[in-house]
């Protein structure tokens, strides 16, 4: 039964690994300067607070999941304090601790980005997934990968492009993309006399990208793509990612 | 005489190299290391102007490290459940989860399963050739979904074990492949979600699987459930 195997070698694996997450590290002290911090429950706003910490005292920062800060204090109290509550907070240098926060005024300084969209492409439904890394506030170079999903055929595409965002400062920002990649077409099981084609293709299009908040943007993106089939005339396909979601990091 | 004026110019080069050797020897004091404690040996203040500086400020530096605060932003886990596959009868099926957490309500999702489809009742009943040769029947899908943490909580063991919870909604979109084909697939469904440590999470998940198909017969729209129950670790 090697098909059982799997899920049960993903477990130990995936025990092994906690195991690695486990291992301690020298602690990371800070010192508390707002008049003083309210430990909760959990890292929610709903979770209730059970312990506080006063101005001028020493605490360990153990971890972060996503705005909230798990701190042990030096009788061993942990709990979870909000950014906003950590913002004041210093390093035992007493400079004020960096929080490395994307937000929106330093966002351009982040250099990575992924998100996923959903589209059409000439009529087929679109899966996309993409990430990309910028060399200066305007220009990055961006990677696709397109799961296209139709009547008659599924595709795969991977393309590889330059994408310049005109403004990055605004809040809505239109960009330009040009590109190239690849695409794999499989015909659908009930048709007959169809066989696998891989073509290359090259794209140009725009878009626009919404800041929405701290690190998150939406963007809505339209490619016209060129495929250079093996026959005499090459295709022209426009293709829609109505909405994708991405984040920068 | 010939030999005195040898002695002479040797006496004479003897000196020449020794005596700057005895200079350096006297200006040794110059540079010898500031006495640990300044006042024991030092004569009073009178201001002059080669005096040490009254302060020596010699404060040794603090080491400083950033150290990178450990997000654990990330999820990953594995599940373990039973899918209704539509006229297919209900199998088990196995999956991989990976989820990030964008805010404390909102997390994206991506998850992979892998199921096998059994017999329709027409194959059992007519006795008639297969619908599905048998490497049709493996069923694969994944997920991208946005994930909304709308009942967070506790849960409380006892009187004096308290766990974090949250009951989410999920929907998104993804694939399905079975028969041979992929499938543009809509899937929704709710979880929940219970920390027994702050980095590990136990899962368990009702999901719905949408899609087309035209498997046996007209095409029509499939609905395919999901109950999974799953173990993922934050990292």
């Amino acid at each position: 039964m090697p098909r059982s195997l799997t899920p049960l070698t993903f477990l130990c694996l995936l025990l092994l690994f906690a195991a690695g997450a486990q291992a301690k590290e020298p602690a990371h002290k800070i010192l508390i300067a707002d008049p003083f911090i309210e430990l909760h429950t959990g890292p929610g706003r709903g979770y209730p607070v059970f312990h506080v910490v006063e101005r001028g005292r020493e605490v360990e920062l153990v971890k972060r999941r996503t705005d909230w800060f798990q701190l042990r204090t030096d009788q061993g109290v942990e709990g979870w304090a909000s950014r906003e509550q950590m913002i004041a907070t210093l390093e035992p240098t007493g400079e004020p601790l960096d929080l490395q926060e994307p937000a929106r005024e330093n966002y351009m300084s982040r250099r990575w980005q992924a998100g996923v969209s959903g589209g059409d492409f000439e009529g087929a439904s679109l899966i996309s997934v993409f990430g990309g890394y910028a060399f200066s506030d305007n220009l990055s170079i961006e990677l696709t990968v397109n799961h296209i999903l139709g009547e008659f055929s599924n595709s795969y595409s991977y393309t590889v492009g330059l994408l310049h965002v005109f403004a990055p400062e605004w809040r809505l920002s239109p960009y330009f993309t040009l590109g190239t990649g690849v695409i794999y077409t499989d015909p659908k099981s009930n048709l007959v006399d169809t066989i696998d084609r891989d073509d290359q293709i090259g794209y140009v299009g725009g878009g626009l990208q919404f800041y929405l908040t701290r690190r998150f943007m939406l963007r809505s993106e339209y490619r016209h793509n060129i495929v250079f089939t093996s026959r005499n005339d090459n295709e022209e396909v426009d293709e829609w990612k109505y909405l994708g979601f991405a984040f920068f990091f | 005489m010939e030999v005195s004026r040898f002695r002479v110019l040797f006496l004479s080069l003897l000196a020449v190299t020794a005596l700057p050797g005895c200079s350096m020897l006297g200006s040794r004091d110059d540079d010898r290391p500031a006495p640990l404690a300044p006042a024991a040996d030092a004569e009073p203040l009178t201001g002059e102007p080669d005096q040490k500086p009254i302060i020596d400020p010699q404060v040794e530096r603090r080491e400083i490290r950033r150290a990178r605060i450990d997000t654990e932003d990330f999820e990953l886990g594995a599940y373990v459940g039973i899918l209704s596959i539509e006229d297919f009868e209900s199998n088990a099926v196995y999956g991989a989860r990976l989820a990030y957490h964008l805010t404390e309500d909102f997390f994206l999702e991506g998850t992979y399963g892998k199921s096998r489809a059994g017999r329709t009742s027409y194959e059992n009943l007519s006795g008639a050739a297969d619908v599905l040769s048998d490497k049709e029947r493996d069923y694969s899908y994944y997920a991208l979904s946005l994930g909304w943490n709308a009942l967070p909580g506790e849960i409380f063991v006892g009187r004096n074990r308290a766990y974090n919870s949250a009951f989410y909604l999920v929907a998104g979109i993804g694939n399905t492949r079975f028969a041979g084909d992929d499938r543009f697939t809509v899937s929704g469904g709710f979880g929940y979600r219970v920390l027994p440590a702050d980095w590990m999470a136990v899962h368990f998940d009702v999901r719905d699987h949408i899609f087309d198909s035209d498997l046996v017969g007209e095409k029509k729209i499939v609905n395919n459930l999901e109950a999974h129950l799953g173990l993922s670790i934050f990292f």
